[in-house]
Protein backbone atom coordinates (compact mmCIF):
# COMPACT_ATOMS: atom_id res chain seq x y z
CA UNK A 1 0.00 0.00 0.00
CA UNK A 2 3.06 2.21 0.27
CA UNK A 3 4.08 3.61 -3.08
CA UNK A 4 0.66 4.48 -4.46
CA UNK A 5 -0.11 6.31 -1.23
CA UNK A 6 3.19 8.11 -1.59
CA UNK A 7 2.23 9.52 -4.98
CA UNK A 8 -1.22 10.46 -3.74
CA UNK A 9 0.17 12.17 -0.66
CA UNK A 10 2.82 14.03 -2.65
CA UNK A 11 0.37 15.38 -5.20
CA UNK A 12 -2.10 16.40 -2.51
CA UNK A 13 0.62 17.99 -0.41
CA UNK A 14 2.02 19.92 -3.34
CA UNK A 15 -1.35 21.33 -4.38
CA UNK A 16 -2.15 22.12 -0.78
CA UNK A 17 1.04 24.17 -0.52
CA UNK A 18 0.37 26.01 -3.79
CA UNK A 19 -3.24 26.85 -3.07
CA UNK A 20 -2.74 27.76 0.53
CA UNK A 21 0.04 30.20 -0.33
CA UNK A 22 -1.85 31.74 -3.25
CA UNK A 23 -4.92 32.27 -1.10
CA UNK A 24 -3.03 33.80 1.81
CA UNK A 25 -0.94 36.17 -0.26
CA UNK A 26 -3.46 38.98 -0.86
CA UNK A 27 -4.46 39.12 2.78
CA UNK A 28 -0.90 39.19 4.02
CA UNK A 29 -0.04 41.83 1.44
CA UNK A 30 -2.83 44.05 2.73
CA UNK A 31 -1.14 44.07 6.08
CA UNK A 32 2.30 44.36 4.56
CA UNK A 33 3.22 41.06 6.12
CA UNK A 34 4.17 38.89 3.15
CA UNK A 35 7.53 38.24 4.74
CA UNK A 36 5.71 36.22 7.37
CA UNK A 37 4.52 33.81 4.74
CA UNK A 38 7.08 31.04 5.28
CA UNK A 39 6.59 30.92 9.04
CA UNK A 40 2.81 31.15 8.81
CA UNK A 41 2.50 28.46 6.17
CA UNK A 42 4.96 26.10 7.79
CA UNK A 43 3.38 26.30 11.21
CA UNK A 44 -0.14 25.81 10.00
CA UNK A 45 0.78 22.97 7.67
CA UNK A 46 3.03 21.09 10.05
CA UNK A 47 0.89 21.50 13.10
CA UNK A 48 -2.54 20.93 11.72
CA UNK A 49 -3.43 20.91 8.06
CA UNK A 50 -0.79 18.45 6.90
CA UNK A 51 -1.52 15.69 9.41
CA UNK A 52 -5.30 15.98 9.08
CA UNK A 53 -5.53 16.22 5.29
CA UNK A 54 -3.03 13.45 4.72
CA UNK A 55 -4.64 11.20 7.32
CA UNK A 56 -8.00 11.75 5.60
CA UNK A 57 -6.50 10.86 2.24
CA UNK A 58 -5.00 7.73 3.75
CA UNK A 59 -8.28 6.82 5.41
CA UNK A 60 -9.76 6.83 1.93
CA UNK A 61 -6.89 4.95 0.40
CA UNK A 62 -5.50 2.59 3.05
CA UNK A 63 -8.51 2.21 5.35
CA UNK A 64 -10.85 1.31 2.54
CA UNK A 65 -8.45 -1.18 1.02
CA UNK A 66 -7.89 -2.91 4.35
CA UNK A 67 -11.64 -3.02 4.90
CA UNK A 68 -12.31 -4.44 1.47
CA UNK A 69 -9.46 -6.94 1.61
CA UNK A 70 -10.31 -8.40 4.99
CA UNK A 71 -14.00 -8.23 4.15
CA UNK A 72 -13.60 -10.30 1.03
CA UNK A 73 -11.33 -12.73 2.85
CA UNK A 74 -14.05 -13.10 5.42
CA UNK A 75 -16.92 -13.72 3.02
CA UNK A 76 -14.94 -16.16 0.86
CA UNK A 77 -14.05 -18.16 3.98
CA UNK A 78 -10.32 -17.46 3.64
CA UNK A 79 -10.21 -16.35 7.25
CA UNK A 80 -11.93 -19.58 8.32
CA UNK A 81 -9.45 -21.52 6.20
CA UNK A 82 -6.55 -19.86 8.01
CA UNK A 83 -8.05 -20.70 11.33
CA UNK A 84 -8.54 -24.38 10.53
CA UNK A 85 -4.98 -24.60 9.31
CA UNK A 86 -3.87 -23.55 12.75
CA UNK A 87 -2.87 -19.96 12.10
CA UNK A 88 -4.34 -17.26 14.23
CA UNK A 89 -5.86 -15.04 11.52
CA UNK A 90 -6.07 -12.18 13.96
CA UNK A 91 -2.32 -12.08 14.46
CA UNK A 92 -1.54 -12.87 10.87
CA UNK A 93 -3.87 -10.37 9.23
CA UNK A 94 -4.98 -7.77 11.73
CA UNK A 95 -1.92 -7.09 13.85
CA UNK A 96 0.37 -6.77 10.83
CA UNK A 97 -1.94 -4.33 9.08
CA UNK A 98 -2.48 -2.13 12.10
CA UNK A 99 1.26 -2.02 12.71
CA UNK A 100 1.95 -1.14 9.09
CA UNK A 101 -0.62 1.66 9.06
CA UNK A 102 0.67 3.03 12.37
CA UNK A 103 4.26 3.20 11.14
CA UNK A 104 3.42 4.33 7.64
CA UNK A 105 1.25 7.34 8.38
CA UNK A 106 3.85 9.48 10.21
CA UNK A 107 6.25 8.96 7.32
CA UNK A 108 3.63 9.88 4.74
CA UNK A 109 2.68 12.97 6.72
CA UNK A 110 6.28 14.15 6.97
CA UNK A 111 6.72 13.68 3.23
CA UNK A 112 3.39 15.40 2.51
CA UNK A 113 4.30 18.35 4.74
CA UNK A 114 7.63 18.72 3.04
CA UNK A 115 6.15 18.62 -0.46
CA UNK A 116 3.53 21.17 0.59
CA UNK A 117 6.28 23.52 1.73
CA UNK A 118 8.05 23.08 -1.60
CA UNK A 119 4.78 24.01 -3.33
CA UNK A 120 4.50 27.07 -1.18
CA UNK A 121 8.13 28.02 -1.80
CA UNK A 122 7.57 27.84 -5.54
CA UNK A 123 4.77 30.40 -5.31
CA UNK A 124 6.83 32.68 -3.11
CA UNK A 125 9.70 32.30 -5.50
CA UNK A 126 7.70 33.22 -8.58
CA UNK A 127 5.21 35.74 -7.22
CA UNK A 128 7.43 37.33 -4.64
CA UNK A 129 11.14 37.15 -4.86
CA UNK A 130 12.02 34.89 -2.05
CA UNK A 131 14.76 32.43 -2.88
CA UNK A 132 14.30 28.80 -1.90
CA UNK A 133 17.17 29.12 0.49
CA UNK A 134 15.68 32.09 2.24
CA UNK A 135 12.26 30.47 2.31
CA UNK A 136 13.46 27.30 3.98
CA UNK A 137 15.70 29.25 6.30
CA UNK A 138 12.65 31.05 7.56
CA UNK A 139 10.70 27.83 7.76
CA UNK A 140 13.25 26.19 10.01
CA UNK A 141 13.50 29.32 12.08
CA UNK A 142 9.76 29.37 12.60
CA UNK A 143 9.32 25.70 13.35
CA UNK A 144 10.16 24.58 16.80
CA UNK A 145 10.47 21.21 18.39
CA UNK A 146 7.20 21.93 20.14
CA UNK A 147 5.51 22.10 16.76
CA UNK A 148 7.01 18.92 15.40
CA UNK A 149 6.74 16.59 18.35
CA UNK A 150 3.01 16.71 19.09
CA UNK A 151 2.23 16.80 15.38
CA UNK A 152 4.23 13.64 14.79
CA UNK A 153 2.90 11.83 17.84
CA UNK A 154 -0.66 12.39 16.79
CA UNK A 155 0.01 10.95 13.35
CA UNK A 156 0.89 7.62 14.96
CA UNK A 157 -2.55 7.61 16.53
CA UNK A 158 -4.11 8.57 13.21
CA UNK A 159 -2.37 5.64 11.54
CA UNK A 160 -3.42 3.30 14.30
CA UNK A 161 -7.03 4.45 13.95
CA UNK A 162 -7.00 3.94 10.19
CA UNK A 163 -5.64 0.39 10.54
CA UNK A 164 -7.86 -0.54 13.46
CA UNK A 165 -11.13 0.63 11.96
CA UNK A 166 -10.33 -0.87 8.53
CA UNK A 167 -9.54 -4.23 10.10
CA UNK A 168 -12.50 -4.15 12.43
CA UNK A 169 -14.99 -3.35 9.68
CA UNK A 170 -13.47 -5.90 7.31
CA UNK A 171 -13.17 -8.67 9.86
CA UNK A 172 -16.79 -8.27 10.90
CA UNK A 173 -18.25 -7.77 7.47
CA UNK A 174 -21.53 -9.46 6.65
CA UNK A 175 -21.95 -12.23 4.14
CA UNK A 176 -21.99 -11.50 0.44
CA UNK A 177 -20.32 -9.01 -1.85
CA UNK A 178 -22.61 -6.24 -0.61
CA UNK A 179 -21.11 -6.82 2.83
CA UNK A 180 -17.62 -6.16 1.49
CA UNK A 181 -18.63 -2.86 -0.09
CA UNK A 182 -20.31 -1.81 3.08
CA UNK A 183 -17.30 -2.77 5.17
CA UNK A 184 -14.90 -0.69 3.13
CA UNK A 185 -17.29 2.22 2.88
CA UNK A 186 -18.06 2.39 6.57
CA UNK A 187 -14.36 1.99 7.36
CA UNK A 188 -13.70 5.27 5.53
CA UNK A 189 -16.66 7.13 6.95
CA UNK A 190 -16.04 6.05 10.50
CA UNK A 191 -12.29 6.64 10.33
CA UNK A 192 -12.73 10.13 8.93
CA UNK A 193 -14.95 11.08 11.82
CA UNK A 194 -12.65 9.44 14.31
CA UNK A 195 -9.67 11.35 12.91
CA UNK A 196 -11.29 14.68 13.71
CA UNK A 197 -12.13 13.53 17.21
CA UNK A 198 -8.56 12.33 17.75
CA UNK A 199 -7.22 15.57 16.35
CA UNK A 200 -9.35 17.56 18.74
CA UNK A 201 -8.10 15.48 21.66
CA UNK A 202 -4.50 15.89 20.50
CA UNK A 203 -4.82 19.65 20.20
CA UNK A 204 -6.51 19.82 23.55
CA UNK A 205 -3.72 17.89 25.25
CA UNK A 206 -0.99 19.85 23.49
CA UNK A 207 -2.62 23.03 24.62
CA UNK A 208 -2.55 21.92 28.26
CA UNK A 209 1.11 20.98 27.98
CA UNK A 210 2.43 24.11 26.35
CA UNK A 211 0.30 26.83 27.85
CA UNK B 1 -17.03 -53.84 9.40
CA UNK B 2 -17.66 -51.77 12.48
CA UNK B 3 -14.57 -49.62 12.96
CA UNK B 4 -13.59 -47.08 15.55
CA UNK B 5 -15.47 -43.77 15.33
CA UNK B 6 -13.21 -40.83 14.44
CA UNK B 7 -15.99 -38.26 14.72
CA UNK B 8 -18.83 -38.53 17.20
CA UNK B 9 -21.47 -35.83 17.25
CA UNK B 10 -24.29 -36.28 19.71
CA UNK B 11 -27.37 -34.20 20.42
CA UNK B 12 -26.04 -31.10 18.71
CA UNK B 13 -28.11 -27.91 18.94
CA UNK B 14 -27.31 -24.65 17.22
CA UNK B 15 -29.46 -21.61 16.59
CA UNK B 16 -28.96 -18.09 15.25
CA UNK B 17 -31.25 -15.73 17.10
CA UNK B 18 -34.70 -17.21 16.73
CA UNK B 19 -33.74 -19.57 13.90
CA UNK B 20 -33.02 -23.08 15.12
CA UNK B 21 -30.69 -24.55 12.55
CA UNK B 22 -29.67 -27.79 14.24
CA UNK B 23 -31.97 -29.55 16.66
CA UNK B 24 -30.66 -32.78 18.15
CA UNK B 25 -28.32 -33.75 15.34
CA UNK B 26 -26.29 -36.96 15.65
CA UNK B 27 -23.53 -38.33 13.45
CA UNK B 28 -20.71 -40.83 13.70
CA UNK B 29 -17.92 -41.11 11.18
CA UNK B 30 -16.05 -44.41 11.31
CA UNK B 31 -12.46 -44.96 10.40
CA UNK B 32 -11.87 -45.48 6.70
CA UNK B 33 -15.40 -44.82 5.48
CA UNK B 34 -16.88 -42.29 3.07
CA UNK B 35 -19.90 -40.82 4.76
CA UNK B 36 -22.13 -38.59 2.68
CA UNK B 37 -24.32 -36.00 4.35
CA UNK B 38 -27.16 -34.68 2.24
CA UNK B 39 -29.53 -31.89 3.06
CA UNK B 40 -31.36 -29.05 1.39
CA UNK B 41 -29.69 -25.70 0.88
CA UNK B 42 -29.83 -23.80 4.13
CA UNK B 43 -30.48 -26.90 6.21
CA UNK B 44 -27.36 -26.26 8.28
CA UNK B 45 -24.74 -28.54 6.74
CA UNK B 46 -22.03 -25.90 6.64
CA UNK B 47 -22.98 -24.77 10.13
CA UNK B 48 -22.62 -28.36 11.36
CA UNK B 49 -19.10 -28.79 10.00
CA UNK B 50 -18.05 -25.38 11.23
CA UNK B 51 -19.07 -26.50 14.70
CA UNK B 52 -17.14 -29.68 14.08
CA UNK B 53 -13.81 -27.92 13.54
CA UNK B 54 -14.43 -25.34 16.22
CA UNK B 55 -15.10 -22.39 13.94
CA UNK B 56 -18.49 -21.92 15.57
CA UNK B 57 -19.58 -22.58 19.10
CA UNK B 58 -22.36 -25.05 19.69
CA UNK B 59 -25.32 -24.25 21.90
CA UNK B 60 -25.69 -27.73 23.30
CA UNK B 61 -24.41 -31.23 22.64
CA UNK B 62 -21.02 -32.82 22.36
CA UNK B 63 -18.55 -33.21 19.52
CA UNK B 64 -15.67 -35.64 19.76
CA UNK B 65 -12.98 -35.74 17.10
CA UNK B 66 -10.44 -38.56 17.32
CA UNK B 67 -11.67 -39.18 20.85
CA UNK B 68 -11.22 -35.58 22.02
CA UNK B 69 -14.08 -33.36 23.08
CA UNK B 70 -13.43 -30.21 21.06
CA UNK B 71 -15.23 -27.86 23.43
CA UNK B 72 -12.79 -28.81 26.19
CA UNK B 73 -9.60 -28.20 24.22
CA UNK B 74 -7.30 -25.24 24.68
CA UNK B 75 -6.45 -23.19 21.59
CA UNK B 76 -3.11 -24.89 20.98
CA UNK B 77 -4.62 -28.35 21.46
CA UNK B 78 -7.38 -27.44 19.04
CA UNK B 79 -4.81 -26.25 16.50
CA UNK B 80 -2.94 -29.51 16.98
CA UNK B 81 -6.11 -31.53 16.41
CA UNK B 82 -6.89 -29.49 13.29
CA UNK B 83 -3.74 -30.79 11.64
CA UNK B 84 -5.50 -34.16 11.51
CA UNK B 85 -8.50 -32.67 9.72
CA UNK B 86 -8.42 -31.59 6.10
CA UNK B 87 -11.11 -29.10 5.17
CA UNK B 88 -12.28 -28.35 1.65
CA UNK B 89 -14.36 -25.21 1.75
CA UNK B 90 -17.50 -24.71 -0.29
CA UNK B 91 -15.99 -21.83 -2.28
CA UNK B 92 -12.43 -23.23 -2.33
CA UNK B 93 -11.25 -20.38 -0.07
CA UNK B 94 -7.81 -20.07 -1.63
CA UNK B 95 -5.83 -17.11 -0.31
CA UNK B 96 -6.13 -14.81 -3.28
CA UNK B 97 -3.15 -12.64 -2.44
CA UNK B 98 -0.82 -15.65 -2.48
CA UNK B 99 0.44 -17.87 -5.27
CA UNK B 100 -0.53 -21.53 -5.48
CA UNK B 101 2.80 -22.46 -3.93
CA UNK B 102 2.29 -20.10 -1.00
CA UNK B 103 -1.24 -21.38 -0.55
CA UNK B 104 0.05 -24.92 -0.21
CA UNK B 105 2.95 -23.94 2.01
CA UNK B 106 0.68 -22.07 4.36
CA UNK B 107 -0.51 -25.04 6.44
CA UNK B 108 3.00 -26.52 6.38
CA UNK B 109 4.64 -23.39 7.72
CA UNK B 110 2.37 -23.20 10.69
CA UNK B 111 2.52 -26.79 11.72
CA UNK B 112 5.69 -28.61 11.00
CA UNK B 113 9.25 -27.52 11.04
CA UNK B 114 10.16 -28.98 7.71
CA UNK B 115 13.29 -28.14 5.83
CA UNK B 116 12.86 -26.13 2.66
CA UNK B 117 13.59 -29.18 0.56
CA UNK B 118 10.94 -31.24 2.28
CA UNK B 119 8.40 -28.45 1.96
CA UNK B 120 9.15 -28.19 -1.74
CA UNK B 121 8.73 -31.95 -2.13
CA UNK B 122 5.43 -31.94 -0.26
CA UNK B 123 4.10 -29.10 -2.41
CA UNK B 124 5.12 -30.93 -5.58
CA UNK B 125 3.52 -34.15 -4.38
CA UNK B 126 0.31 -32.34 -3.45
CA UNK B 127 0.10 -30.72 -6.89
CA UNK B 128 0.88 -34.00 -8.67
CA UNK B 129 -1.92 -35.65 -6.71
CA UNK B 130 -4.42 -33.29 -8.31
CA UNK B 131 -2.70 -33.27 -11.68
CA UNK B 132 -1.78 -29.57 -11.73
CA UNK B 133 2.00 -29.39 -11.34
CA UNK B 134 2.30 -26.44 -13.73
CA UNK B 135 0.17 -24.05 -11.73
CA UNK B 136 2.67 -23.67 -8.92
CA UNK B 137 3.56 -20.03 -9.58
CA UNK B 138 0.13 -18.82 -10.66
CA UNK B 139 -2.28 -16.76 -8.61
CA UNK B 140 -5.67 -18.29 -7.73
CA UNK B 141 -7.44 -15.67 -9.87
CA UNK B 142 -5.65 -17.07 -12.92
CA UNK B 143 -7.20 -20.52 -12.45
CA UNK B 144 -10.61 -21.80 -13.50
CA UNK B 145 -13.16 -22.75 -10.85
CA UNK B 146 -12.43 -26.43 -11.28
CA UNK B 147 -8.68 -25.90 -10.99
CA UNK B 148 -9.18 -23.78 -7.90
CA UNK B 149 -11.22 -26.56 -6.34
CA UNK B 150 -8.44 -29.04 -7.09
CA UNK B 151 -5.78 -26.76 -5.61
CA UNK B 152 -7.96 -26.31 -2.55
CA UNK B 153 -8.22 -30.08 -2.33
CA UNK B 154 -4.47 -30.48 -2.49
CA UNK B 155 -4.08 -27.81 0.19
CA UNK B 156 -6.53 -29.66 2.43
CA UNK B 157 -4.50 -32.83 1.98
CA UNK B 158 -1.02 -31.48 2.38
CA UNK B 159 -0.70 -32.35 6.05
CA UNK B 160 -1.88 -35.92 5.34
CA UNK B 161 -4.91 -35.58 7.59
CA UNK B 162 -6.70 -38.58 9.09
CA UNK B 163 -10.09 -37.03 8.39
CA UNK B 164 -11.16 -34.98 5.40
CA UNK B 165 -14.28 -32.87 5.35
CA UNK B 166 -15.59 -31.85 1.95
CA UNK B 167 -18.17 -29.05 1.86
CA UNK B 168 -19.95 -29.49 -1.47
CA UNK B 169 -16.88 -30.46 -3.49
CA UNK B 170 -18.71 -30.50 -6.82
CA UNK B 171 -21.06 -27.53 -6.51
CA UNK B 172 -20.68 -24.92 -9.23
CA UNK B 173 -18.69 -27.20 -11.51
CA UNK B 174 -19.77 -28.73 -14.82
CA UNK B 175 -20.58 -32.48 -14.75
CA UNK B 176 -17.27 -33.51 -16.30
CA UNK B 177 -15.12 -31.49 -13.94
CA UNK B 178 -17.31 -32.66 -11.08
CA UNK B 179 -16.60 -36.25 -12.06
CA UNK B 180 -12.88 -35.51 -12.12
CA UNK B 181 -13.04 -34.14 -8.62
CA UNK B 182 -14.94 -37.21 -7.45
CA UNK B 183 -12.33 -39.49 -9.00
CA UNK B 184 -9.59 -37.50 -7.31
CA UNK B 185 -11.34 -37.81 -3.98
CA UNK B 186 -11.59 -41.57 -4.43
CA UNK B 187 -7.94 -41.90 -5.39
CA UNK B 188 -6.87 -39.90 -2.40
CA UNK B 189 -9.06 -42.04 -0.17
CA UNK B 190 -7.32 -45.15 -1.50
CA UNK B 191 -3.84 -43.70 -1.37
CA UNK B 192 -3.92 -42.27 2.14
CA UNK B 193 -6.70 -44.35 3.74
CA UNK B 194 -8.49 -41.32 5.13
CA UNK B 195 -11.95 -41.10 6.63
CA UNK B 196 -14.14 -38.69 4.73
CA UNK B 197 -17.23 -36.70 5.53
CA UNK B 198 -18.70 -35.45 2.28
CA UNK B 199 -21.41 -32.85 2.10
CA UNK B 200 -23.24 -32.70 -1.17
CA UNK B 201 -26.49 -32.08 -3.03
CA UNK B 202 -25.19 -34.08 -5.92
CA UNK B 203 -26.96 -37.45 -6.14
CA UNK B 204 -24.45 -38.82 -8.65
CA UNK B 205 -21.58 -37.88 -6.41
CA UNK B 206 -23.29 -39.54 -3.46
CA UNK B 207 -23.96 -42.72 -5.44
CA UNK B 208 -20.37 -43.11 -6.54
CA UNK B 209 -18.55 -42.19 -3.41
CA UNK B 210 -20.64 -43.10 -0.40
CA UNK B 211 -20.32 -46.15 1.82
CA UNK B 212 -23.05 -44.77 4.02
CA UNK B 213 -25.34 -41.73 3.97
CA UNK B 214 -27.07 -39.50 6.44
CA UNK B 215 -29.90 -37.15 5.49
CA UNK B 216 -30.15 -33.85 7.34
CA UNK B 217 -33.74 -32.68 7.58
CA UNK B 218 -35.37 -30.24 10.01
CA UNK B 219 -32.11 -29.97 11.91
CA UNK B 220 -32.00 -33.70 12.67
CA UNK B 221 -30.24 -36.72 11.26
CA UNK B 222 -33.49 -37.76 9.64
CA UNK B 223 -32.40 -41.00 8.00
CA UNK B 224 -29.30 -43.14 7.69
CA UNK B 225 -28.28 -46.02 5.46
CA UNK B 226 -26.54 -47.05 2.29
CA UNK B 227 -27.28 -45.19 -0.93
CA UNK B 228 -29.35 -48.07 -2.28
CA UNK B 229 -31.39 -48.48 0.90
CA UNK B 230 -32.25 -44.81 1.04
CA UNK B 231 -32.94 -44.54 -2.68
CA UNK B 232 -35.50 -47.34 -2.36
CA UNK B 233 -37.26 -45.79 0.62
CA UNK B 234 -41.02 -45.11 0.47
CA UNK B 235 -40.86 -42.09 2.76
CA UNK B 236 -41.79 -39.11 0.56
CA UNK B 237 -39.38 -36.85 2.45
CA UNK B 238 -36.50 -39.18 1.65
CA UNK B 239 -37.68 -39.72 -1.92
CA UNK B 240 -37.46 -35.97 -2.50
CA UNK B 241 -33.66 -36.16 -2.19
CA UNK B 242 -33.27 -38.67 -5.00
CA UNK B 243 -35.50 -37.15 -7.65
N1 LIG C 1 -23.09 -16.68 10.80
C1 LIG C 1 -24.42 -16.85 10.67
N2 LIG C 1 -25.27 -16.00 11.25
C2 LIG C 1 -26.59 -16.16 11.15
N3 LIG C 1 -27.19 -17.16 10.49
C3 LIG C 1 -26.41 -18.06 9.87
C4 LIG C 1 -24.97 -17.95 9.93
N4 LIG C 1 -24.45 -18.98 9.25
C5 LIG C 1 -25.50 -19.68 8.79
N5 LIG C 1 -26.67 -19.14 9.16
C6 LIG C 1 -28.00 -19.67 8.86
O1 LIG C 1 -27.99 -21.05 9.11
C7 LIG C 1 -28.72 -21.74 8.13
C8 LIG C 1 -27.90 -22.87 7.57
O2 LIG C 1 -26.82 -22.38 6.82
P1 LIG C 1 -25.74 -23.30 6.16
O3 LIG C 1 -24.74 -22.42 5.55
O4 LIG C 1 -25.28 -24.31 7.14
O5 LIG C 1 -26.58 -24.03 5.04
P2 LIG C 1 -26.12 -25.22 4.13
O6 LIG C 1 -26.89 -26.41 4.53
O7 LIG C 1 -24.64 -25.34 4.13
O8 LIG C 1 -26.64 -24.73 2.72
P3 LIG C 1 -25.89 -24.73 1.30
O9 LIG C 1 -26.15 -26.08 0.76
O10 LIG C 1 -26.59 -23.67 0.55
O11 LIG C 1 -24.46 -24.46 1.54
C9 LIG C 1 -29.14 -20.73 7.10
O12 LIG C 1 -30.52 -20.45 7.31
C10 LIG C 1 -28.32 -19.51 7.40
O13 LIG C 1 -29.08 -18.37 7.18
MG1 LIG D 1 -23.09 -24.93 2.85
Amino acid sequence: MGNKSLLLVSVTGFILGLVFTLQSRPTLMEFGAVSWMPSMISISIVREIGPVIIALICAGRIGSSIGAELGSMKVTEQIDAMEVSGTNPFKFLVVTRILAATCMLPILVIIGDFVALIGSAIIENTKGDVSFLLYFNQVFEALEFTDLLPATIKTFFFGFAIGLVGCFKGYNSKKGTAGVGKASNSAVVFTSMLLFVLDFIAVFITDIFYN
Amino acid sequence: MENKAVIEISHLYKSFGTVDVLKDFNLNLFEGENLVLMGKSGSGKSVMIKCLVGLMEVDKGSIKVLGKDISKLKQNELDELRTDIGFLFQGSALYDSMTVRENLEFPLRRHSHNSEKKTEALVKEALDNVGLPDTIDLMPAELSGGMQRRIALSRALILKPKIIIYDEPTTGLDPITAKEIILLMMNIQKKYATSSLIITHDVDCARVISNRMILLLDGKDYAEGSFNDLAKSDDPKIKAFFK
